[in-house]
This record gives structure tokens, sequence and C-alpha cells, in this order.
């Protein structure tokens, strides 16, 4: 891997780079950058609900502005870039290519993400990351919905240009030798999320044009004041926005099928049942859509339809935490940082996917629809699990970006502290959720059951903020005057198994 | 691999059994709950921004307020007026999306006199947090 760092370049080298590692660190940065702004989001979200009444937000307007655009940043601006980060690094090394199939496309992709950035941070709209009409179409203030209009425009291009993009470096461009089954799994789940991306987002585009034109006073599409259909719009959404949990879920997966073989020192358990899965995965994503949608008043065989189809999706994920754990069994596992994220994110991740039952199980869905265990269901997967295997990634990938190693005590620490206050905050949401509590409000009544979880849950938020606080201080104290790292072995774990692809492959 | 994977298939057999009790359970349950009864009483509400009203059978018109009896079933014909909400009595788990020019209906009955909260659980703007109405039941 060629290490950004060592030698020191001027910055816009870097910027005007389109070799994929050079890219693959500027998604790292920018989806850092990402993070920490839309966590400073949740924080002041997390204030203002410790108690009721006004706490640090003034007016309610100022919190829906708030929660939509935390939930926006995180989605599009953080987990889609830190995932194309990973794939940047490794997939061309993993298909043993020199670089990603279309490199100024890859560069393009990129320099997209920034501008979309810049209109939904400035925006600010307040509709919800998922706009629903007719709130979005008549109500909802202006040019903030159209900023974000935008905005989500040109992320879904760039996204659908990086999908391109890991497609036909995957299948055209992998080395004649390397068979497709023998490649690597976190190179199959780029595989299976960029086709799904494929599939799912020209939807979304399709909806968002609508929603504009609706706007403008042009169309009426989903304004039942002139005969529109408000429903129609979630449908669209949802058929892209479900299959895209699993775009943000299934390259964290592959991160941790990454790491957990090289820090239980096996080789994974079956790589035929994972690639299995993936595949699985990608198709049952689109046969679960309107499970977001029960009560919007659906059928009962509509309900049925999609019940199937969102517990379909069970066995497939299930199969993938046996692999883990199988991997694991016996291993001589040494937890370091990278290892403790992606062991805990499994953790999580088998929890979110036993909640995620629960919800689809039609009558139970019409208690926890719209609560907070909504709420706490959703963290658990896209924070507890594709998170948590992100940040593992990039503590895995940090002495071979920097060249140094990061401090691993603050590291363990940074872990414990976020495992900790994940816990307390998404599992007691779950609860609060059961007690009757709806999303999205801004103030709540003095009830007494809801003012103690609410507490609770922000003091877990603020365990958080104290771990991640640890981690970005620990990223640039790291990258500027950590130890030199030894870029043979830098968890030191010896062996076979253990190395980057291009390092040492065992089977070259 | 060359290594037998029959745990995994039989850790998949059981996944899927589990999968398939709790589809058929769930799948009873919202066949029971979905059967209204023929003797409910039709409850007509509308959701507006920010404040929900009700009209009885009778013609009977309340903001804010619901009176029910006590073991009587009600059936609620749900719309709204501007954007979506959604009707929410969470003691008695009734809640459904308040659509504008659409009408859902669920039913229910209640089985305990005393008040209860009524509120809106889908997004709706700016006083959506207080969006809230009351359920009293009274013992006949």
């Amino acid at each position: 891997m060629v290490l950004e760092l060592k030698k020191a370049r001027p910055v816009w080298q870097i910027m005007f780079s389109t070799h994929h590692t050079d890219v693959g660190l500027m998604y790292l940065i920018f989806s850092i950058l990402a993070m920490f702004i839309g966590g400073a989001m949740a924080i002041a979200l997390r204030v203002e609900l410790f108690a009721p009444g006004a706490q640090l937000i003034e007016d309610s307007m100022s919190f829906n502005r708030l929660f939509t655009t935390h939930g926006t940043t995180m989605i599009f601006l953080f987990l889609l870039p830190s995932a194309s980060a990973v794939g940047n690094y490794l997939v061309p090394i993993m298909v043993r290519y020199k670089d990603m199939a279309y490199p100024k496309l890859n560069a393009i992709a990129f320099w997209m993400i920034p501008p979309a950035a810049v209109l939904v941070w400035l925006g600010m709209a307040d509709f919800g990351w998922y706009a629903n009409p007719p709130y979005s179409v008549i109500s909802s203030p202006a040019p903030a919905a159209e900023m974000w209009i935008f905005g989500l425009k040109v992320l879904g291009v760039s996204s659908i240009l990086g999908s391109i993009n890991f497609v036909v470096t995957i299948l055209k461009c992998k080395h004649p030798d390397l068979s497709i089954g023998k490649v690597p799994l976190l190179a199959w789940s780029f595989l299976s999320s960029s086709i799904i991306v494929l599939a799912a987002m020209p939807t979304f585009a399709a909806a968002l044009l609508m929603l504009l034109t609706d706007r403008l006073g042009a169309t009426g599409f989903f304004n039942p004041a002139v005969g529109g259909d408000p429903i129609a719009y979630q449908h669209l959404f949802w058929f892209t926005f479900h299959p895209e949990v699993y775009v943000l879920v299934i390259p964290a997966i592959g991160m941790m099928y990454e790491i957990i073989p090289r820090f239980s020192r096996r080789p994974i358990f079956s790589q035929g049942s994972g690639i299995f899965a993936f595949v699985m995965l990608s198709l049952v994503a689109f046969a679960s859509w309107a499970h977001h949608m029960y009560a919007t008043g659906m059928t009962f065989t509509e309900k049925t339809v999609f019940m199937i189809g969102t517990l379909a999706a069970v066995p497939a994920s299930a199969m993938h935490v046996f692999n883990f754990l199988a991997t694991m069994w016996n291993g001589r596992i040494k937890f370091a940082t990278p290892m403790m994220w992606a062991v805990g994110g499994i953790a999580l991740f088998f929890a979110a996917g036993a909640g995620g039952v629960v919800n689809s199980a039609m009558p139970l869905d019409f208690i926890t629809h719209d609560s907070y265990w909504v709420v706490g269901h959703f963290h658990l997967f896209v924070f507890g699990t594709i998170a948590f295997g992100t940040i593992g990634f990039i503590y895995y990938l940090f002495p071979y970006v920097t060249g140094r190693m990061y401090n691993e005590k603050w590291g363990v620490v940074h872990f414990i502290l976020v495992f900790v206050g994940a816990c307390i905050t998404f599992f007691t949401q779950h609860i609060l959720g059961l007690y009757g509590m709806p999303r999205r409000i801004y103030d709540y009544p003095e009830i007494d059951s809801w003012i103690q979880m609410n507490a609770l849950i922000s003091v877990g938020a603020m365990i958080m903020l104290v771990g991640m606080g640890i981690f970005l201080a620990n990223l640039i104290y790291s990258s500027a005057k950590g130890k030199p790292a030894n870029l043979h072995d830098p968890f030191g774990l010896g062996g076979k198994y253990y190395y980057p692809y291009e390092q040492r492959n065992p089977h070259h | 691999m060359g290594h037998s994977n029959w745990p995994e298939w039989i850790y998949v057999a059981v996944v899927i059994a589990l999968l398939c009790y709790v589809g058929a359970e769930a799948w009873n349950i919202e066949n029971l709950v979905e059967h209204v009864p023929e003797d409910a009483e039709v409850i007509k509400v509308t959701g507006q921004q920010w404040f929900w009203s009700f009209e009885h059978e009778d013609g009977t018109k309340e903001v804010g307020e619901l009176h029910l009896k006590k073991d009587h079933a009600y059936k609620f014909e749900i719309t709204s007026k501007d954007v979506n909400h959604n009707f929410n009595i969470h003691e008695y788990v009734v809640l459904l999306d308040a659509v504008p020019g659409q009408i859902n209906t669920v039913w229910f009955s209640p089985n305990e006199a005393g008040e209860f909260d009524i509120q809106c659980r889908e997004y709706c703007g700016l006083i959506h947090y207080n969006m809230r109405a009351t359920l009293i039941v009274e013992d006949v």
C-alpha cells in the first residue's frame, strides 16, 4: 500500500491525484470530518432532550432542522464515503489491479460530495431525512428544502459513478489468475453493495425530481390537493433506501471479514457461505421496502408479503454471524483495537437483527412504529454495526496509511467508552419507545418514565462524546508523532494470514 | 475449503424454523386484530396542523378531547386535512397514519375507564411535538 504520509507531499498533489489511494485518503478524511459534524448535531439533540422544556435549542424548527441534517450527514456524508474510502484503498489491491478501472471518474465521484455537503449543511432542511410529502411539498420552508433536494441529487449521482467503478474494477480488471470465487470477501462486499446501488438509486433520483417539480408547483405527483398520492413517494423512497441499508451494512460486514480472520489467526471458516450470504442479501434487499409503511393503511395481504420479504433477510445475516463466530472459535485471538470494534459490532448487529424481527412482525410493528424504539433499532445498525466496523477498520488501516501506529491504550479506552455509551443510549431508546415516546419531537410532557429514560440516553451520548474526543486526539497525535509502524506486521500477529495483500501475500 | 459445513446448515435451519414460527404467529394475530366487530361505532378522526378533531356517529363533534364508553367497540376512520399525521393511542396500541385524501380504519374497544394520551407519531412540522389530545373513557 502507498504510504501517503510517510513522504510529505504538497496537499494539492493529493487533491488533484486520481490514484486510488489518494482518492481513498480524501474519502477517509472527508468522512471522518462529516462524522464529527454529524456527531456534534446528535449531541445538541441529546442535550435538548435531557429534560422537558427548552434546554439548549430555542425553538422546535431549529431542532427539526438539526435532526434532519444529522441523519442526512451520517448516512450520506459519513457512512457512504467511509465505505468508499476502504473500497478505494483495498479493492484494486485485492483484485490485483494497478488502480480503479476509471481513475478520473473515481476522483470526480469524490469531488461531487463536498459541494453537495455544503448544500445540505447550509440549507438545513427540516423534513426528516426521508422528506415525506405532502409536508415536504406544501409545508417545508424554502430554500432549505430545495438545497437538500439538489444536494441529495448530486450525492446520488456520485454514488452511482462510484458503484460503476467498483463493479467494473472487480469484474473486468481482476487478475486473470484470480477466479471470482477466490476474490476476498471485502471486495465481494463492494461488488454486492455497488450492484444494489445501481439497481436502487435511479428510483430515488426520479422521486427527487418529482418532489422538486411538485414544490415548484409545476406538477402534483405527491400533492393530494391536486390529486396526487403522497404514499407513492414513500414507495419510491423506500424502494431505494431499504436496499440502501444493505449498501451500508454489507461493506461493514466485509471489513469485519478482513479483521476477524487476521486477528483470530485463522482463515475464514467458509468463503463460500460468505459469498452466498452476500448474494442472498443483495437479492432480498429488494423484497422488503414497504415494511416501513405498515401504518400507512396497507392491506393485510401487502403487509404479509412484506413481512415475509423482511424475514427472508435474516438467515443470510445470521450466516455472516455464524461465519464470524466459527472463524474465532479455537482461534488464538488478539484483542487489539480493530478486533474489539469488530467483535463489538457483531454483538450489536445481532441485537439489531433481533429487534428487526420484532419490527417486521405486523402486530408488533404497531407498537414500535415511529417511536423511539425505531430510533434505537436503526442506530444499533448504523452506529452499532456499520460505524463500529468502519471505526475498527480505520484503526486497522491507520499504520498502512500513515506509516505510524495509533496509541493502542487510548484505542481500547475509546472502544470501551463508545461501546458502553452505545448500549446505554440505544437499548434505553428501545424501552422508551415501548413506553410510547414518538420520535422527532422537540419537547415531551412530564411523564416520569420518559424523563428518566431521556436523561439516561443523554448520559450515554455524553459517554460516547468523550470516547470520540479521545479518537480524534489519537488520530491527530498519532499520525504526526506516533511510533513508526512495522509495516510487515504492524499488529504483531506473526504467521501467514496477517498481511494485507500487497505486503506479503502467502500465495505469491 | 475442504472442511465440513454441517453445523452451519443446522444453524440456518433453526433460524428459518424460528422465523416461520414468528411469521405464522404474526399472521394469526394480525388476522384477529383486523377483524372489526359488527356493532363497532364509527368515529371520524381528522388530523391537521396541529390538532385532532373527532366526529361521533350521532354528529357530535369534539376537538382535542374524545369521550368514549368503556367495553364498547369503536372503529376510527382516520384522515388528514393537510400533511401526514399518525393517530396514536399508545396504551391501546391504536396506531395508523392520517393521510390526506385517504381514509384509514382501525378499531379498538377500551376495557378500562380513565384518561389516556392521544398523540401524533408522524413528523408533521413545527408543533408536531405537542400535537396531543386526551381520550376519556367513561364507565357507563
